[in-house]
């Protein structure tokens, strides 16, 4: 701690606009780092001091809560809890790692793990794609521009359930509207949510709908920042529609892309209202990604099963972590600073 | 496309569509009629597909509630749909469950987090850097992770199916985000203006007080109501956390209509016309700065 206040402070030397104070005090000897980097300090760490403080009531406490329930047997029949007015006291007990080991070992997380990959890496790419395509037709001069992305961005406006909710309103089986679309085209129905791949795609496909607004709105801005004055020389030396794309276009945006990429993989990583109002994670379990599985333990089965949510609540929370440093890690060598 | 040395500004007013045959060569920015074509109609089919869903609830909404399967777009159009919904459900209940919950969620995290995303954007302490991962890493926060633990730790407290409960649990997700949406805001005011409040001998508080915040009045607006958007749709906590008619918020409530025996679409529709409107509105009209400040706040992180 002492080494990294020191080191900090050296840092901070230049641009912060608070070490007027400190300079004013001329250059005694400190009595001690620490009572120097209070005095230095003192604000910045009382206007921090509230999130702080809430972070670690409110997330930091239920994590190494939820962190010692994964290392334990607990369940619905003996946490502590109280029936009428009786308080039954906590019985279960500390296993160690056995809810890892078999959660690794077992093939039901390996096999969700996959599905949820499966999920991610397609909704995140399908999306993007379109996003992508749409920002840079949005990004042309054309009739209506506005009215376009006031329509297009009308998914992400709508509270994401209540969208949940309209298409599983038109993807019923007997009396929904897409299949009776199908329907007068002679075409039999189709089973969306109730056969396993049909099942996949179609959430895959809400989830699609509900993300691209986002991806949309954010390389339009990217798009926007790009100086028009690269297009001009690419096109000066006779570059193609193509060619502008790939050089000038997508350069531009990599700072963007790279954040909301970050960004809607882990959300739908943790994607919890499309899968469980969609389809509960069924049929049988065949949509079922790590965060509803983990919800299911914990919520819908009987009795509750705390201690194996909570272990996969911890490995989706790891999985991510890793996924996030890899990135960045990637990113840097490749030369960004983000 | 032809390399013409024509200045930008021209292309965008010169451009009747009589004035080029097919032997001129197009100028900077302009492209053929087919393309146009193409160009309008991919966006009339994305714009379809992105409304309709949409559209159908609502014009579902309007049918009486046995001609809601019915492929018509319009069908006896009446509001009885709307009000069978207020006469014969919970759902104004639902729907001051879901305000007072996303409310207070939405003013305690703004309160908190204001003078965090304000320090984390101006001074260099000791802590920072930790912090910042902190608040990065909370926001890709499972919601499997927390939901155990905090149900546990609820039950213990006797707040279970408390309003109260749901508010603290939804700070999980605001803080964080509030914290660090609006350390994005705050980055975008000039550090001038914090140098001329030093000058004038206000504290470090006082300049936040007195100059900062009026000045990020537009942020934080932004923040609070996508903080509230948050809460408003939130689905997870809100089923495993309330039960009982008369506790659900409106994602609880609209659950309540469509589940495995049956679902009675008259109602749902209604409902979610009800719940998408404000939301909507409110949305369309602050989503510009929106993303502003996320990738403000993301990409200089």
């Amino acid at each position: 701690m002492a080494v990294h206040t020191s080191q900090s402070v050296a840092k901070a030397a230049g641009d912060d606009v608070a070490r007027g104070r400190s300079r004013g005090t001329g250059n005694p000897p400190p009595p001690s780092r620490l009572r120097r980097a209070l005095s230095v300090h003192w604000y910045a760490w009382t206007m921090v001091a509230p999130v702080v403080i809430v972070i670690g009531v409110i997330i930091g406490y239920p994590l190494v809560r939820g962190i010692w329930l994964s290392l334990t047997d607990a369940n619905e029949r003996n946490v502590a809890r109280s029936i009428g007015v009786n308080d039954m006291p906590a019985t279960y007990e500390f296993v160690g790692l056995d809810n890892y080991v078999d959660a690794l070992t077992g093939g039901q997380f390996l096999s969700t793990l996959g599905w949820t990959l499966v999920w991610t890496v397609s909704c995140v790419a399908i999306t993007f794609c379109l996003g992508m395509a749409l920002a840079n037709i949005l990004n042309r001069r054309i009739a209506g521009r506005s009215a376009y992305r006031m329509a297009l961005i009308l998914p992400w406006a709508i509270p994401g359930f209540v969208s949940v909710f309209a298409w599983r309103f038109l993807y019923n089986e007997e009396r929904g509207l897409l299949n009776k679309i199908l329907g007068g085209a002679g075409i039999d129905s189709v089973p969306w949510l109730n056969d396993p791949t049909w099942a996949k795609f179609s959430v895959i496909a809400v989830n699609v709908w509900l993300g691209i607004p986002f991806i949309m709105v954010a390389l339009l801005g990217g798009l926007q920042s790009i100086p028009s004055e690269q297009y001009e020389a690419a096109e000066m030396d006779g570059a193609t529609a193509w060619q502008r794309f790939r050089h000038v276009t997508l350069p531009g945006l990599r700072p963007v892309s790279t954040t909301v990429v970050l960004l809607s993989t882990i959300w739908t990583f943790n994607m919890f209202p499309v899968i469980f109002l969609l389809t509960r994670g069924g049929p049988g379990e065949s949509t079922q990604i790590l965060v509803t599985q983990a919800y299911k333990f914990s919520f819908e089965i009987s009795p509750r099963d705390f201690a194996q949510s909570s272990t996969w609540g911890v490995l989706i929370l790891v999985l991510l972590m890793l996924f996030a440093v890899v990135y960045r890690r990637v990113l840097r060598t490749q030369g960004d600073n983000w | 496309m032809t390399t013409a040395t024509h200045s930008t500004a021209a292309p965008a007013t010169a451009r009747p569509a009589a004035e080029h045959s097919a032997r001129t060569p197009r100028k900077r920015g302009e492209r053929s009629p087919i393309a146009s074509v193409a160009l309008h109609l991919t966006l009339i089919v994305a714009s379809v597909i992105a409304v309709f869903p949409v559209l159908w609830v609502l014009l579902t909404s309007l049918k009486p509630a046995r001609y809601s399967t019915t492929t018509d777009f319009f069908k006896e159009t009446t509001f009885e749909n709307y009000t069978n919904l207020i006469k014969d459900t919970e759902f104004l209940t639902w729907f001051g469950n879901s305000v007072v919950i996303a409310g207070l969620t939405t003013v305690l995290g703004v309160f908190v987090s204001a003078t965090t995303g304000y320090a984390v954007s101006r001074f260099r302490f000791p802590g920072k850097r930790g912090l910042m991962w902190t608040l990065l890493i909370t926001q890709m926060f499972p919601v499997a992770v927390l939901i155990v633990p905090i149900y546990n730790i609820m039950s213990s407290i006797g707040l279970i199916n408390q309003p109260a409960g749901l508010v603290i649990t939804y700070l999980t997700i605001s803080v964080p985000f509030c914290a660090w949406m609006m350390k994005g805001f705050f980055d975008t005011i000039p550090r001038e203006i914090d140098e001329s409040g030093q000058v004038d001998g206000l504290t470090p508080f006082g300049t936040f007080w007195r100059l900062i915040l009026p000045l990020a009045k537009p942020g934080l607006a932004v923040t609070a109501f996508y903080s509230f958007i948050t809460a408003w749709g939130e689905v997870a906590y809100a089923s495993a956390f309330m039960v009982g008619d008369e506790n659900l918020t409106l994602a609880g409530g609209l659950q309540k209509f469509v589940n495995q025996y049956g679902a009675q679409w008259g109602p749902m529709t209604a409902a979610s016309v009800l719940i998408a409107i404000p939301a909507a509105l409110v949305f369309l009209f602050a989503q510009k700065h929106l993303v502003t400040g996320m990738s403000a706040g993301a990409v200089k992180g």
